[in-house]
């Protein structure tokens, strides 16, 4: 489902992803862990048609990201590691957004949008504008986004930071059921192993832009001779503090304005 | 088109949902007319210029027709800021296609606002002929396109509130003030005579004075139409090409 082969993707001197290759079969749920500033986030970037690579190759469903990009674009449903929601309108409303903008046929959209509002909870709250919802309830309401227009691949970056662990154990059960009913591949970021652990089918670690290891969640763990995929996570890349700046994306931003190959 | 469709009810939904904002957008524009209106208008009178307060209407509808549509274009800054931004940008439909629809939502509600301050002049005495209504509904929608254009092209490159502030004060302001809303532009000289002609809502205003009956237009209202046309594509131009070009 997913293809990476010798992905690069440089920032100016910045080498933000070096070297990276990996499949993601479908029907998977992969988990791509890293330290702060690793190159998950620009890795996701470039699968989901928002960065150009450096060099290296991607396919998507049998597609390039860069080539067809509208094609690719409507098999993938992404959360953001921000939030992504207009406020001033209700769950409803930016659901119907969604849905118009992904070519939904207007029967489909009202159907799945009732299941998936009622099977994230969501569906009492429907008419109620977003601004009034609480972390967990957005986060809820964006990954329901997400799977509105039937993707193959749904990108999930970071989707629980800052979550209680009630939510984040709600959201977990939800996504593994959409997972095994619709078959839909799924590729995630977060910091909390013990997530990543109990979720992932299999596990990537990337480090400096290098992609360290591979594998189910116990090999891993049986590789570094760990008892906790933490353990394990620290061993592999250290437990050295990574100095990130206030706002990467913003440094990101910075660095892609002096390449000017890769706006998009 | 229905992508454009979708993003222009967006807009205009954001806006009749923001009651406070409607009835708190149409203050400035009512403390021009009432105060200027009355409050000059004695003086105007007495330099054999007519009655100011006829005047100074289409003024003042133009004024909140270049306020409304330039700030739904800079309303990109939000949608950046909450993250909106970044879901229309990944979806598969074309940019042009976003920037479309958000325009004509702007200078939709743009227009809902210049009627707004019309009703607000013809209740405090302004008498234009009412059957040239249409016509001027017609030049504040130019006014409306060509500003929320405007205002799209800044919005794609702000990143932060700082920005925000220097085009209010350097642009907008400008903008208003060198329209000719508050001062006949025919008397004007030296560089004020062509600044106020390098300005676009001049003409926007001038046209709605020219059909309204106003005192005091300054130019034939063929001319007013073209600027306006010409100025407006230019700008929808820039405003798609600045779009295509932001970074999500």
């Amino acid at each position: 489902m997913i293809r990476v082969q010798n992905l690069v993707k440089t920032f100016g001197s910045f080498t933000a992803v070096n070297d990276v290759s990996f499949d993601v079969p479908a029907g998977e749920i992969f988990a791509f862990l890293g330290p702060n500033g690793a190159g998950k986030t620009t890795t996701i970037k470039m699968l989901t048609t928002l960065l150009r690579p450096t060099s290296g190759a991607i396919s998507l469903d049998g597609l390039d990201p860069q080539t067809h990009q509208n094609e690719v674009r409507k098999r993938f449903g992404i959360v953001f590691q921000d939030p992504s929601l207009d406020g001033e309108l209700s769950a409803e409303e930016n659901m119907e957004i969604h849905g118009v903008l992904y070519h939904v046929p207007h029967k489909v959209r009202r159907q799945r949008t009732e299941e998936f509002l009622k099977l994230f909870e969501l569906w009492e709250r429907r008419k109620d504008q977003v601004k009034k919802f609480s972390g967990g309830m957005k986060r809820r309401l964006e990954i329901a986004r997400g799977f509105l227009h039937t993707p193959r691949i749904l990108f999930l970056d970071e989707p629980t930071l800052g979550l209680d662990p009630q939510s984040r154990n709600q959201l977990w059960t939800i996504v593994k059921k959409v997972n095994e009913t619709e078959r839909v591949t799924v590729f995630l970021t977060t910091h909390y192993m013990d997530e990543a652990d109990r979720v992932a089918h299999r596990i990537g670690i990337i480090d400096h832009g290098k992609l360290i290891t591979q594998g189910t969640p116990r090999q891993i763990k049986e590789q570094t001779d760990s008892e906790t995929l933490e353990d394990a996570f620290l061993k592999l890349t250290g437990s050295t503090i990574r100095d990130e700046s206030a706002d990467p994306a913003a440094a990101m931003r910075q660095f892609a304005k002096m390449w000017s190959g890769g706006r998009r | 088109m229905s992508a454009i469709y979708i993003l222009w009810l967006r807009e205009v939904k954001r806006y009749t949902r923001s009651r406070a904002q409607i009835v708190a957008s149409l203050g400035q524009p009512m403390l021009y007319l009432l105060v200027l209106g009355f409050g000059l208008g004695p003086v105007f009178k007495r330099a054999g210029n007519g009655d100011y307060f006829q005047f100074i209407a289409p003024g003042v509808i133009g004024m909140s027709v270049l306020f409304s549509s330039i700030f739904s274009g800079l309303g990109l800054l939000w949608d950046r800021q909450f993250g909106f931004l970044k879901e229309t940008l990944v979806a598969p439909v074309s940019r042009l296609q976003i920037m479309t629809g958000r325009t004509l939502g702007g200078a939709t509600v743009a227009c809902i606002q210049g009627l707004l301050v019309m009703v607000i002049c013809l209740l405090a005495g302004f008498r234009p002929h009412f059957s040239a209504i249409p016509l001027a509904l017609g030049y504040m929608v130019l006014i409306a396109l060509l500003f929320a254009a405007l205002g799209m092209a800044i919005g794609s490159g702000l990143q932060d509130m700082q920005g925000f502030q220097l085009i209010m004060n350097f642009l907008v302001l400008p903008i208003y003030f060198l329209s000719g809303a508050m001062f006949p532009l025919s008397d004007t000289k030296n560089v004020l005579k062509y600044v106020t002609r390098a300005d676009p809502l001049s003409y926007g205003i001038d046209g709605m004075r020219n059909v309204l009956g106003a005192p005091n237009a300054a130019f034939d209202p063929r001319l007013d139409f073209i600027v306006l046309v010409v100025v407006g594509v230019i700008l929808l131009v820039f405003g798609a090409y600045r779009f295509s070009k932001i970074e999500a």
